[in-house]
């Protein structure tokens, strides 16, 4: 069972980790001073999940893991982050649809977690969920406006969607560590359709038809893009190991 | 009422320790000193956020990433504090963010200067952050209302991240042979950079007497410069590093540490325009508002959309 969660912590981690490495970027880079402090709270935010999750999870492994070294020390195939965190942050678009998908999702997995049967799994995923209903409503605001607003923020919403529908697909394919906790991530999907359709909708945006979906990340196996977030996020803790900060 | 006496009343005010509020009779040469000095203040805030930013990505421990993450973010917060305090006066963020934009609005120069390493981070933290801090607690008590108030909310932030890039100085001050020299490296760096902070010496300085009489400024350019030097001089002997001015030394007679000369000629070049960074600090400010520009069109398009809805639904 440790294993499992272990590893199914390191998913959820890793996830809110590198879409808060991703956001981040946007610090000191954003469209409008406001929103540059809004993108970075959210990140700041991810990157809180991301530490509790690691905490607990150090705990489990035993042998001096910390949070640290389960962020810095492993390598791209052991990161089991979805794959759409991992993206290029491309253009406000991009973030913020992005944003939106992994929101709706990252909603219904810690509204069911906060009733799981492991209390400090359950107590971490509660304190997210308040967060994460934030990041919801705000992303959702801005896929509307977006979709909703001139012709070329409306053109780059539907090259947003055509980027990144084809990452959504993983969230609802359950694997090993998510079967072994009884956690069936496929019954998720209608809840998180139900979501986008009606913000969609609202933002006069379409749905795309079936496409092909990649998939992967929650195994490890990434797109070409991790490699690169990790060589420079782990760069001082590979280049002076066992230094403290 | 002739001019001659709204002067008397202003002055008086001023005299008085009363603040100047927004719709005070007010000298036109008070309220573009305030403008020139708040929107300054603004854009050194934003364009501050820039090379701490660049360090998040690599930040060396996940406590130390949300430190720098929060930190940066709380500098913009100052900058939206300011330009709202400005636009009081009478100009507007956008009039002020043409003026960054095209070069016309200086910000502090210090933030022409390379952060090169992580101990940069601890660096500016303390001796930045610190020399500005020292400035800021003068303008809690500026003669203008709101920039007085939006000062106080800013110190208060800004003491805690001097004392958070001192901490993280202390922590690379006792740790590997590599970490202290990369902690000696960054104070070299920033340590005569944080000195020109506080602008020209007094018989240079040109707008330091008429800043004084209406309290815009209370301490003048040299004075706040020995009190930094005095603090720092202290400070720097927990960590166990030297500051790189061979005659810092200790004046009994004036109570005061003496300090070697600073490189004028380096200030007046990084103010024109030739530090290490000034080039791609303005491009990376230009680029950001450029690329959001249809960001903030689609947010005004779409609002107005609704509004005109919401209008119609009434009617």
């Amino acid at each position: 069972m440790n294993n499992y969660l272990k590893d199914y912590l390191l998913y959820l981690a890793d996830t809110s980790l590198i879409l808060s490495q991703r956001n981040s970027e946007w610090c000191g880079h954003g469209p409008i001073l406001e929103q540059d402090i809004a993108i970075t709270n959210i990140s700041l935010d991810l990157l809180g999940q991301s530490r509790n999750f690691y905490q607990y999870a150090a705990t489990l492994i035993g042998d001096n893991a910390t949070e640290d070294t389960l962020a810095y020390l492993r390598t791209e195939r052991e990161f089991k982050n979805c794959l759409i965190a991992e993206q290029p942050k491309g253009d406000w678009a991009q973030t913020i649809l992005r944003q939106f998908f992994l929101s709706a999702y990252q909603y219904l997995v810690y509204e069911k977690l906060q009733a799981y049967n492991n209390e400090q799994l359950a107590a971490i995923a509660a304190k997210a969920l308040k967060e994460v209903t934030y990041h919801l409503r705000w992303s959702s605001e801005w896929v509307i406006r977006l979709g909703d607003g001139t012709e070329e923020s409306r053109q780059r919403m539907l090259q947003a969607t055509n980027e990144l529908w084809r990452y959504t697909g993983e969230f609802f394919i359950t694997v090993d560590y998510e079967k072994e906790m009884n956690i069936d991530v496929a019954d998720l999907k209608i809840e998180w359709m139900k979501t986008v359709r009606a913000i969609f909708e609202e933002a006069t945006l379409p749905i795309p038809d079936n496409t092909f979906m990649q998939t992967g990340g929650k195994k490890g196996i990434h797109t070409e893009n991790l490699g690169f977030i990790l060589a420079e996020m782990q760069y001082l803790q590979r280049t002076f190991p066992g230094a403290n900060w | 009422m002739v001019i001659q006496d709204f002067e008397r009343i202003f002055q008086e005010k001023i005299d008085n320790e009363i603040k100047i509020e927004p719709k005070d009779w007010m000298p036109e040469a008070y309220r573009k000193t305030n403008i020139r000095q708040i929107s300054q203040h603004a854009h050194s805030e934003v364009v501050g956020m820039l090379p701490e930013g660049n360090w998040i990505s690599r930040a060396p421990s996940l406590k130390r990433k949300a430190i720098l993450i929060a930190k940066v973010q709380d500098e913009a917060g100052h900058g939206l504090y300011l330009y709202s305090s400005a636009e009081t006066l009478g100009t507007s963020r956008d009039e002020m963010i043409n003026d960054l934009h095209s070069g016309k609005a200086k910000y502090s120069s210090i933030f022409n200067y390379p952060s090169l390493s992580w101990a940069d981070m601890g660096a500016i933290g303390w001796l930045v952050d610190g020399a500005a801090i020292l400035n800021q607690v003068m303008l809690c008590r500026t003669s203008y209302g709101p920039y007085a108030r939006a000062m106080v909310r800013i110190c208060k932030e800004e003491s805690f991240h001097q004392r958070q890039g001192f901490e993280t100085l202390l922590v690379l001050s006792k740790g590997t042979k590599e970490q202290k020299d990369m902690c000696q490296d960054a104070i070299n760096r920033w340590w005569w950079p944080s000195l020109m902070m506080f602008g020209p010496k007094d018989s240079e300085s040109t707008n330091s007497d008429q800043s004084m009489k209406w309290k815009i400024k209370r301490k003048t350019n040299d004075e706040l410069r020995q009190q930094f030097v005095d603090m720092i001089a202290e400070q720097i002997k927990l960590l166990g590093m030297r500051l790189p001015d061979n005659k810092l030394q200790w004046n009994e007679e004036r109570k005061h540490y003496d300090f070697g000369e600073i490189n004028w000629d380096e200030f007046w070049n990084v103010v024109k325009g030739n530090g290490p960074c000034n080039k791609q600090r303005l491009a990376a400010r230009n680029k950001a508002h450029e690329e959001g520009s249809w960001v903030r069109k689609a947010a005004k398009v779409y609002a107005d959309k609704k509004l005109k809805h919401k209008k119609e639904k009434i009617a």
